[in-house]
């Protein structure tokens, strides 16, 4: 099986992608010429020309919306997003105009689009460009969020989320984009709303998504070392959630920690905390943990940046807890 | 400005001046019955009544092709609704939030749509649309289709970022899109000039690339004209525009709107320029309506709009379960 | 001090159990977690383990008798004691929410109990504060509050317990109030729970260590209804005996590659097996038969159903009048049932009223098995999985050969094991030497 880059994952979606269907584009800053900020688009310019590879101003908010006019219309853009952390320019477009206009129009409309760019903490960028947004876009009603950690499930999560007939907002991460796993040649798609389980184990599941999925994957094995075999779940869409796998996991193991790179109020690891503590309250034989970035805005300073987030040290305290170690 | 020649005797056929006669009397008995169910507790919320713009959505429409064109406006969409031919009855049935309403009563005033007929709506964030009309018009010209999008809001909208990134991309990839700024003077309870530092709306045109034009919007037939020579450009050269239509409404912006910031006698100006009576006046003059055929057209509107309520009336509320539906597709 | 031991559940449903066989003998010194008896329950025959150290003084039940749950079988006590005098153990508890009281309760009662000079030893421990209500003030059983009161004084500050260990307790009958935590402040949690329910009943405990599954109740579809109708209907009415054959199939994979690669194209297993069938049942008109009860209906047409398995239940769609078609024929056919049944688009037509039926569990690596007649078809064929077995050729040699197990159920209402083995035999035939029939 080829081992390729996760840009490269999401490159062959896309490709694959607009070589299968004519109304699928790609839009945003630098998508074109440039060959992407982060040259996940490398290519595609070339292949496939103005009219589908489309370079726009800096207008977060204009060239989002203007995917979304052109979803409503039949088309299947794919929006790039340079970072997540611009994004919040265009939040409107997203949360009032793609995530209702089905709902709004009762059922006349529908928004196939893909929202997609890096998001999460990455390197000495201090507070406006190193930020995980997974939970404002996962509060709402109408968006599906998905988040792939290896370039399996980027590729083939991306490829399904533009077959989707739903707005659907795709986080990467900067930090991921040079990782390389093993990508099948032949087509492959994962479904949106399931779960992976990355490492199966018995005593205690650990819950995460996106890049600190491999944190926790080193976390887990540090555990193995001493003799404690650890589950974890990589939930891959943030909605819909796979509550079944996170249920039969927990019902499993009895014990559970959400490892979520965002701030701890109101996220998406507090919103599964709270399932688990729901669906499966007398399968707990312990609290379920949470660990979570500090609840401030990111520093620059590196110590102080790495302090502020997960760690596979803060993993294995929570452990610890749930264990009675 | 852009104005018809109301001395002159227009090149139009009586069924064509009579079709814009009616339709703007059909929504000013629509417009007067919703206000009224408003105040009988039977509509909700934000009710933006159209009375006093309605020259504007009805010369728009009869300027376009509604087998490959497209209409999009903003909240105050109950005009260009019925101006899309959608029936009055689901329009009615909307404000009342029933299950029979066009958006199954999920919508209401400010989300009026209808796919069939390329009226994309009824959008309710001041100046959020004129992207998504954009993007409209980037699929027609990316499918190499021939249709054009008729993007309505209103002198607010205009300081918004989304107008100006809407028109800059416009401009830039020559995207088939007219750009209609109803003016009708007031933002809300702001006089626009209070907070614009131009005077002269169809002047931002100029940042874009793309002409700009004021028009008598309370003038149907100036509507007309205009916005069919604006839809000509896009069609002929690819070539995308600004109208201002200089208009006024009658009511509050919205219907808990008490409108102190102007006074009586301004409105009462104003309504010596009311569009329908303009448009009748010169008909009347060039002796193409008998105050019969006035009279005639006045009862089918109110007819049709009594029917629109009865059948609101007697709908159905919409299930509890339906509001789980249309999340997703 | 001697104890009666009472029939316990040995499985979830288990209402009485029948004692097999007593493997201890009045009078034999038990250790516990011994092997006292053989219990045969709803599911299967269990052991039931001693409880206690001691000797088996008195056996309650004899061999072949049913004892409800929860009725004495047995008395153990000490050497030379008499088992009258055996201290009657707890009837058996039927609301759950009972247990986590039950001793409390127990201990008031027990003064009353002819063996009240003997004092349960456990009660000279330091007990951790029963509830002083509970245990000072006598009460009779009738008065027993309502079940929340009586679990709420523990839940409300007495011991700290994970939701787990709380519901494992209910479960199992441990009163929380006696376990002692191992977790932050004393918090008590499965594991302590666990060892508290091996202390007391090694059954519960093994129970206990066996997994995650959960207790649920699924809803029956209507096509699960009719799945279940018919095969009971059929296994009930028709009385069904079996004949298996193994068949050489070599010379048909060896036709059907020369086919696949003639046509380029990918004729499957299953059109061969059906044409075979069909070309046998012409033969055999008795197997493509219906028991009618005053009549028996022969059928001129050969409609060959096959078994496809789907997420919501078993299907078999039915090629029709297999006789008159060739194998490129039914495969296409086939096929295309088989995509409508993928598609959930089958109606009544395609899968109703077969002559006969084929299933397959080859793709399963199931070797062999038995079907269920598929009315109002009179046998069905079972075919396992295609492997190589070793065999004795024309040379005595011992060769690895490529077959199948056949199994013919047959409806012996009208077909006889003669009728049912010479259509097995000329089936098996015509698998292995589909050349010989034309002759």
């Amino acid at each position: 099986m080829p081992v390729i880059a996760y840009r490269d994952a999401l490159n062959q979606a896309i490709d694959e992608e607009m070589a299968r269907d004519d109304r699928v584009f790609l839009i945003g800053e630098e998508v074109a010429l440039y060959n992407g900020a982060y040259k996940v688009s490398r290519g595609l310019h070339d292949k496939y020309g103005d009219r589908r590879v489309i370079d726009t101003p800096i207008s977060e908010e204009g060239f989002t919306g203007i995917g979304i006019g052109a979803a409503m219309a039949g088309l299947r853009p794919i929006v790039e997003w340079m970072t997540f952390n611009f994004s919040i320019q265009a939040l409107d477009q997203v949360i009032n105009n793609a995530a209702k206009m089905r709902y709004m129009s009762g059922g006349q409309f529908s928004v196939p689009i893909v929202f997609r760019g890096p998001n999460g903490p990455a390197e000495w960028l201090s507070s406006q460009h190193s930020q995980a947004l997974d939970a404002i876009y996962s509060h709402v009603p109408g968006l599906k969020v998905i988040s792939a950690a290896t370039p399996y499930d980027a590729k083939g999560l991306l490829k399904s989320a533009i077959r989707d007939d739903n707005p659907v907002v795709m986080m990467e991460a900067e930090l991921l984009y040079g990782a390389k796993g093993d990508v099948p040649t032949d087509e492959y798609l994962i479904p949106l709303g399931k779960a992976d389980i990355k490492r199966p184990g018995r005593e205690v599941t650990l819950i995460t998504f996106g890049k600190v999925v491999h944190m926790v994957l080193a976390a887990a094995e540090a555990l193995a070392q001493d003799g404690i075999d650890a589950e974890v779940i990589d939930l891959r869409s943030l909605r819909p959630l796979d509550e079944a796998a996170i249920v039969a996991s927990v019902a499993k193991t009895s014990r559970c920690i959400v490892i979520d790179e965002g701030w701890p109020i109101a996220s998406v690891g507090a919103y599964v905390a709270w399932l688990v503590s729901h669906r499966c309250f007398d399968r707990l034989d312990a609290q379920v943990e949470l660990v979570t970035s500090e609840d401030i805005p990111m520093p620059y300073n590196h110590q102080l940046e790495l302090a502020a987030q997960p760690s596979v040290d803060k993993i294995l305290a929570a452990v610890e807890k749930v264990l009675y170690l | 400005m852009a104005k018809s020649d109301a001395k002159k005797k227009t090149q139009y056929g009586p069924e064509f001046l009579k079709g814009l006669l009616e339709g703007m009397l059909l929504i000013r008995r629509f417009e007067e019955k919703a206000a009224q169910m408003y105040g009988l507790r039977k509509i909700g919320g934000f009710c933006h009544i159209y009375i006093g713009q309605e020259a504007i959505a009805v010369g728009a429409a009869a300027a376009i092709d509604p087998a490959r064109d497209y209409i999009m406006t903003a909240y105050r969409d109950h005009g260009h609704a019925l101006a899309a031919s959608m029936d009055p009855k689901v329009v009615m049935a909307e404000l009342y939030g029933k299950i029979t309403g066009c958006s199954r009563g999920k919508g209401g005033s400010m989300h009026l749509f209808d796919v069939e007929r390329h009226f994309y709506g009824g959008h309710g964030i001041v100046g959020a649309h004129i992207p998504l009309a954009t993007g409209v018009a980037l699929k027609i010209k990316y499918r190499g289709e021939k249709g054009v999008i008729l993007c309505f809001f209103g002198d607010g909208a205009v300081h918004q970022g989304s107008f100006h990134e809407a028109l800059n991309m416009a401009g830039v990839w020559k995207l088939p899109v007219v750009y209609i700024c109803e003016n009708n003077w007031y933002g809300m309870g702001t006089d626009y000039r209070r907070v614009s530092a131009v005077h002269d709306l169809s002047s931002l045109a100029s940042s874009y690339n793309m002409p700009g034009k004021q028009v008598d919007g309370m003038d149907a037939i100036a509507v007309f004209e205009n916005i069919k020579e604006a839809v000509a450009a896009v069609r002929t050269e690819s070539q995308p525009s600004l109208l201002e239509l200089r208009t006024y409404r009658y009511m509050g912006h919205s219907m808990s709107d008490p409108g102190t910031y102007r006074t009586k006698e301004e409105i009462l100006k104003q309504k010596e320029q009311d569009p329908i009576l303009i448009l009748k006046n010169k008909m009347t003059a060039d002796g193409v309506l008998a105050e019969d055929d006035y009279q005639q057209m006045d009862k089918r509107c109110k007819q049709a709009v009594a029917e629109a309520v009865d059948f609101a009336e007697a709908s159905e509320m919409p299930a509890i379960e339906t509001m789980y539906e249309d999340v997703f597709k | 001090m001697a104890e009666n031991i009472p029939m316990l559940a040995l499985s979830p449903t288990m209402e009485e159990g029948v004692i097999v066989k007593w493997v201890k003998n009045e009078g034999d010194a038990v250790a516990q977690g011994d092997v006292l008896c053989e219990v045969e329950t709803d599911k299967a025959t269990m052991e039931y383990e001693s409880p206690a150290d001691g000797v088996l003084l008195k056996i309650l039940a004899q061999e072949g008798s049913s004892v409800p749950v929860g009725k004495e079988i047995a008395t153990i006590g000490e050497a030379g004691e008499k088992a009258e005098g055996a201290a009657k153990t707890a009837e058996p508890e039927h609301e759950k929410e009972e247990k986590a009281v039950e001793k409390p309760a127990e201990a008031e009662k027990k003064p009353q109990e002819p063996a009240k000079a003997e004092k349960p030893p456990e009660k000279a421990e330091p007990e951790p504060e029963p509830p002083a209500e509970q245990t000072q003030k006598p009460r009779l059983p009738e008065e027993a509050p309502p079940q929340q009161k009586m679990t709420k004084p523990a839940a409300e500050g007495k011991f700290v317990a994970t939701p787990l260990a709380r519901r494992l307790a209910d479960e199992r009958g441990v009163d929380l109030s006696t376990v002692q935590g191992s977790g932050p402040d004393g918090r008590i949690t499965r594991d302590d729970v666990k060892a508290a329910v091996s202390k007391t009943s090694p059954q519960a405990a093994t129970a206990a260590a066996q997994g995650t599954l959960e207790d649920k109740t699924i809803e029956i579809t209507p096509k699960r209804k009719v799945i279940a109708d018919t095969l009971s209907g059929s296994k009930f009415s028709a009385p069904h005996f079996y004949l298996k054959v193994t068949a050489g199939v070599e010379n048909l994979m060896a036709a059907r590659a020369r086919l696949n690669k003639s046509l380029n194209a990918h004729v499957s297993v299953n059109a061969f097996l059906i044409k075979f069938v069909a070309e046998t049942l012409r033969r055999h008109p008795m197997v493509n038969a219906t028991w009618k009860e005053d009549a028996i209906e022969q059928h001129a047409a050969i409609d060959i159903a096959l078994a496809v398995s789907q997420p919501d239940g078993l299907i078999a769609p039915v090629v029709r009048d297999c006789g008159a078609k060739g194998i490129l024929q039914i495969d296409t056919e086939l096929k295309a049932l088989v995509d409508k049944t993928r598609k959930g688009a089958l109606t009544r037509a395609d899968y109703a009223d077969s002559t006969f039926t084929v299933s397959s569990l080859g793709t399963y690596g199931i070797e062999e098995f038995t079907a269920i007649i598929n009315p109002p078809g009179s046998a069905i064929l079972a075919v396992g999985e295609f492997m190589k077995i070793c065999v004795a050729d024309e040379n005595e040699q011992i060769c690895a050969k490529l077959c199948a197990k056949l199994t013919l159920s047959c409806d012996h209402r009208l077909i006889d094991g003669a009728i049912g083995a010479n259509f097995l035999r000329d089936l098996k035939q015509m698998i292995e030497y589909p050349i010989e029939p034309l002759y």
